[in-house]
């Protein structure tokens, strides 16, 4: 509660001056959403583990794919087609088209993400969901940079850690669906989107890509919805950019 | 399980990574911030709620998730911290199917 007074009366005492630049999030406040969405990950990442001996991967082969992979959409989709019997390339095509959401948002984090070739080739392994929406929640380069970094590293932290216990338990903590485990992982998101949507462009594009996502899930292939959704951003982008242009020049 | 099809994983989904990195590098450095690149992430994650609470396989299903969402996007308003959020919604998830 007093996060959400604080917050409000942030906005409210300094939306009219600087606008955005003053909603910067504190420091710790960073660190605390960082833990706790490298905790509630780390939950799921069991899950991973589980799944994914069920469907004949090997404990070695289960955590070389959270870490090497490390973009837990893809994985969970990999492990379940496999494990329901589908070939290798049936598994890989929905994965990497998931996996392709992470090349849109290594271009969003451009300017957040800088530094020598090898530099930004280890910053790539750290381009997701979690740690893009959290960057971007920031709106001072330096913050967006410092949320990338912590999100990064904790998180890679608990998804692994998740992975090898999940993958060693097996079968012997159960069915993930009965924790509900399932569950956990678009509550999460949930909570990443809900700081974006501060001003109306950002809520009409939540509700354009939720919205083809929902229409198109029954007929293309898995994966395909998520990429359309993102394609549909493109006009709200524009829109952005012609009002930032406008307010310029007035 | 043979090694490779885990190898093609691995390479595909670090490859992509790593482009958008590549391809963003050789943009005007403030096209990112012109065009407002930041709003990718909102329908994504929309899509990606909607997917994983809405569907299984093809098929659009209403089970346990929708309302283990619901309980996820009160405790959000009330700006819980992430961790509270998703035991919450597994919580609901699970007594749920367990009174199923």
């Amino acid at each position: 509660m007093r996060g959400a007074c604080s917050i409000i009366s942030q906005v409210v005492t300094t939306d009219s001056t600087v606008g955005a630049d003053a909603q910067q999030t504190a420091p710790d406040q960073v660190l605390r959403d960082a833990l706790s969405i490298a905790l509630a990950t780390g939950l799921y990442a069991v899950s991973f583990g589980v799944l994914s001996v069920a469907a004949g991967f090997s404990v070695a082969q289960t955590c070389v794919m959270s870490v090497v992979t490390f973009t837990g959409a893809s994985q969970f989709t990999f492990v379940s087609v496999i494990g329901a019997g589908g070939s290798p390339a049936a598994a890989l095509a929905p994965a990497l088209l998931l996996a392709a959401r992470n090349t849109l948002y290594g271009i969003s984090l451009k300017s957040v993400l800088t530094g020598s070739v090898a530099r930004r080739a280890l910053l790539a392994q750290g381009v997701i969901d979690e740690t893009s929406a959290m960057a971007h929640a920031q709106p001072a380069p330096a913050a967006k940079r410092r949320a990338f970094d912590l999100t990064a590293v904790l998180l890679f932290v608990g998804w692994n850690l998740g992975t090898v216990a999940g993958a060693l338990a097996g079968q012997g903590l159960g069915n993930p669906q009965d924790l509900g485990l399932d569950a956990m992982f678009p509550a999460v998101f949930l909570a990443l989107l809900a700081p974006q949507l501060r001003n109306a462009d950002s809520r009409r594009a939540a509700l354009a890509g939720g919205l083809v996502a929902l229409a198109l899930v029954s007929f293309v292939p898995a994966g395909v919805p998520i990429i359309a959704a993102g394609v549909v951003a493109v006009p709200f982008l524009v829109t952005a950019h012609r009002r930032g242009r406008r307010e310029a020049d007035a | 399980m043979s090694w490779s099809p885990v190898i093609a994983l691995c390479v595909g989904a670090y490859g992509l990574k790593a482009l958008g990195l590549a391809v963003g590098g050789r943009l005007d450095p403030d096209v990112a911030e012109r065009w407002h690149l930041e709003i990718l992430v909102v329908p994504i994650l929309a899509a990606l709620i909607v997917v994983q609470s809405f569907s299984s396989g093809h098929r659009l299903v209403l089970d346990a998730r929708a309302p283990a969402l619901l309980v996820a996007a009160f405790l959000v308003w009330r700006r819980a911290p992430f961790v509270v959020v998703a035991l919450a919604a597994a919580a609901t998830a699970a007594g749920l199917r367990l009174l199923a």
